[in-house]
């Protein structure tokens, strides 16, 4: 039974921003950064109307930011912070102290593109860059998607199988500034959903406690891990990553019990007997959504596959929705440069590669530095690859999609 | 100030236990174990990386009698922002493992790479922030950690593998930067410099360091056997000299009425009564094979002079501040 919810009118920054508000974490601590600003200075208000009891830490530096999360979920709090781009590029050392030390801190990412050259309008590049440091990152389509996410991903990141930080991914201005109808849920629910931050038990030098920094019984967090332990822990992170295959489900399952909104790893549409299919992550599979219902109406078998979370990285589910496809593109919004393609596609071949008979993939980069992927772009993308099916061949799989030659 | 006594210290358990793999000599397990004398009741402490922080923690073993937590290097002061934050947040919830301590000794352990340099901006963030917290600086001059580079912290002539003593440059160029007055500036209630030599001069202002609400600044002498090239046995009696020579004086640095007031500790106070007593800086700077080069193959009677000079306009200064 969901409950009664309210339509509110907010971009998808200020909905992690009202999210955060009726998780009312202990602390926020971050730095302002564009396209990210409007998330500090909401939360910045909440704390100053007294709306929240959160200690909002106005750091010095994304460095700071991430680093005063660590600290403070150590010592047993809940811990968020928000950035985009070169904040996040800043972060990055601590984005791996934070998984390593196994610390449910939620960061909302703001996409945008990393310099240089600088440019403050978006692209995938900030968190692809983070996509080796151990955290889960779940990719929104929409505001609803980015609040429903913001709730949620608490839950992940801290479930005692997972204890990894998450990262909620939200395109820069083409989501964080564009004002969107969002259903929310009262403050009991939320509040309820979440609960209160719970920690497992471990045996530490000095006896049994919980996994925090407790000044009654201590443990030592961040210890020197040589060749004889670090490799185990690593083990450690890869299991939970495994185990959050299993968690981040359920946990959208009970969401979806109170929201009546559901989500899954991976939402394939209009696939069944889709001939060509387009596979993305972010926003842009709204366009791609609306393009294929036009080829559909015009007789054209496409599909699509928007992929929600990036990491733990869904390769069963991708193979499921793929295999019988004859072609697939795949649509990068950043690139890794001097590699065969874009880090979509390149993960997305290494997942289908196992198959005996493997469909025709080509990789499609777009909209680097906010260059807006419109609905001609992608029809266009969908043709290059009722091309390669008809052909039976890839040629070139690097496509650079509104890129001027 | 709440009293603190001897007595009271040595029954105390050891927040820092021995078996760790600091150098024998090195002055950190000293300094540390004395601030953690001084401490409340509830702690917690987070190190940057360093060798306090490498030598107390290798796994499967912790020294670490707190509840203790390494981050990375340059921020050991937001990490203790977050931590007093949580304390701080919880207190206003009423919720939360931390909500019930009435006071919680948060700590920051840094060295003078992790302070004078690297870690420059994130104290500076956390001291403007007002966090109530206690930063300890353990300065042994140089990152000795990494093998003796020179830092922000290493005095003028010292040879270090970053600065050597070569054939035509005699060591560091550049005077030590003076972090105490650039933590003075920010106006935080409470700043004291602490040397191994002065035990219950260290806990008593620790202690203070501890009582005050807000950032306090405690920057500790760390006598360094290995990277300075003396003997092991002679950490105490160089501490010792570093104070008498006014190369580094004790003091407190309390904020009164939004002024700084400066306060002469013990062995400094007498030097500033008995002048004559103050020692020549060329006794402390002769003992340690890092400034040898001053003295063979021929003495640089330029550089000490210039180093006694440097010595004596701090004092003065100093001096002035304090009234005397």
């Amino acid at each position: 039974m969901s409950a009664k919810q309210i339509l509110m009118g907010l971009n998808g920054d200020e909905s992690v921003a009202y999210a955060t508000k009726q998780v009312n974490p202990d602390i926020v601590a971050a730095y302002p950064i564009t396209p990210q600003t409007i998330i500090v200075e909401k939360y910045s208000e909440y704390v100053a109307d007294g709306e929240v009891d959160s200690e909002f830490v106005a750091v010095e530096s994304e460095h700071s930011a991430l680093s005063s999360c660590v600290g403070a979920s150590a010592a047993g709090a809940r811990a968020f912070t928000a950035t985009a781009a070169n904040g996040l590029a800043l972060m990055w050392e601590i984005t791996f102290i934070a998984s390593g030390l196994r610390l449910p801190i939620v960061m909302a990412i703001v996409n945008r593109s990393v310099g240089g050259p600088i440019n403050i309008h978006n692209d995938h590049s900030d968190s692809m860059g983070a996509r080796d440091s151990g955290w889960i990152q779940i990719h929104c389509e929409n505001s609803q998607e980015v609040y429903d996410a913001s709730i949620t991903a608490w839950r992940m990141a801290e479930h005692p199988d997972v204890l990894l930080p998450v990262m909620v991914c939200l395109d820069g201005f083409t989501l964080s500034h564009t004002m969107e109808n969002v259903l929310t849920l009262p403050d009991k629910v939320v509040s309820d959903f979440v609960g209160e931050r719970e920690f497992i038990t471990v045996e530490g030098h000095m006896g049994e406690t919980e996994l925090r920094l407790n000044p009654e019984v201590p443990l030592t967090f961040g210890p020197v891990d040589l060749q004889d332990y670090y490799f185990e822990h690593k083990l450690h992170q890869i299991e939970a990553m495994k185990q959050a295959f299993k968690v981040i489900p359920e946990i959208d399952a009970e969401y979806a019990k109170v929201s009546g909104r559901s989500y899954d790893l991976l939402h394939p549409y209009r696939m069944e007997d889709a001939e060509v299919a387009l596979l993305g992550l972010g926003s842009t599979m709204g366009t791609v959504r609306h393009t294929v219902d036009q080829l559909r109406d015009e007789g054209v078998k496409a599909g699509l596959v928007k992929m929600r979370v990036f990491r733990p990285f869904p390769s069963s589910e991708l193979v499921d929705a793929l295999k019988d496809i004859p072609a697939v593109g795949v649509l990068d919004k950043s690139l890794s440069l001097g590699a065969p393609g874009g880090p979509l596609y390149e993960e997305t071949k290494a997942a289908l590669y196992h198959l005996p008979k493997k469909p025709l993939i080509a990789n499609y980069i777009h909209g680097l530095g906010g260059r807006d992927t419109g609905p001609q772009l992608i029809r266009g993308v969908f043709e290059s690859l009722l091309e390669i099916k008809d052909k039976g061949e890839v040629g070139d799989p690097m496509n650079y999609v509104g890129a001027r030659p | 100030m709440s009293e603190l006594n001897l007595k009271q210290a040595s029954r105390k358990p050891e927040g820092l236990a021995s078996g760790h793999r600091l150098c024998a000599g090195c002055a950190h397990s000293i300094v540390v174990r004395m601030i953690l004398k001084a401490t409340r009741g509830p702690t917690i402490a987070t190190s940057a990386t360093g060798c306090l922080e490498v030598a107390t923690s290798i796994m499967p073993y912790s020294s670490w009698n707190i509840p203790w937590i390494h981050n990375a290097f340059e921020n050991a002061a937001a990490t203790a922002s977050g931590i007093e934050a949580a304390w701080q947040a919880m207190r206003k919830k009423g919720k939360g493992p931390l909500a019930k301590y009435e006071t919680l000794d948060v700590i920051a352990f840094a060295g003078d790479g992790g302070t004078y340099d690297i870690g420059l901006q994130a104290l500076s963030g956390a001291l403007e922030r007002g966090h109530d917290f206690t930063y300890v600086l353990l300065d042994n001059e140089a990152y000795m950690n990494t093998g003796i580079q020179r830092s922000g912290g290493t005095p003028f002539a010292a040879a270090t593998t970053t600065s050597p003593a070569g054939r035509v440059i005699p060591g560091k160029k550049e005077w030590k930067k003076p972090i105490d007055e650039i933590v003075i500036a920010h106006g935080i209630p409470y700043v004291a410099t602490l040397n191994a030599a002065w035990p219950m001069d260290v806990m008593r202002k620790s202690r203070k360091a501890f009582e005050v609400d807000g950032p306090t600044f405690l920057h500790a002498f760390i006598g360094c056997p290995r990277g300075w090239r003396y003997p092991m046995e002679k950490t105490i009696s160089l501490s010792r000299l570093a104070t008498q020579t006014c190369m580094f004086p004790l003091y407190e640095c309390t904020l009164e009425e939004g002024r700084p007031v400066y306060k002469l500790s013990g062995p400094s106070a007498a030097i500033a009564r008995r002048p004559a007593s103050k020692k020549p800086v060329e006794e402390y700077l002769m003992s340690q094979g890092r400034f040898q080069h001053l003295f063979r193959p021929e003495k640089r009677d330029d550089l000490l002079d210039s180093i006694q000079a440097w010595v004596d306009h701090n004092w003065e200064i100093l001096l002035e501040k304090a009234g005397v």
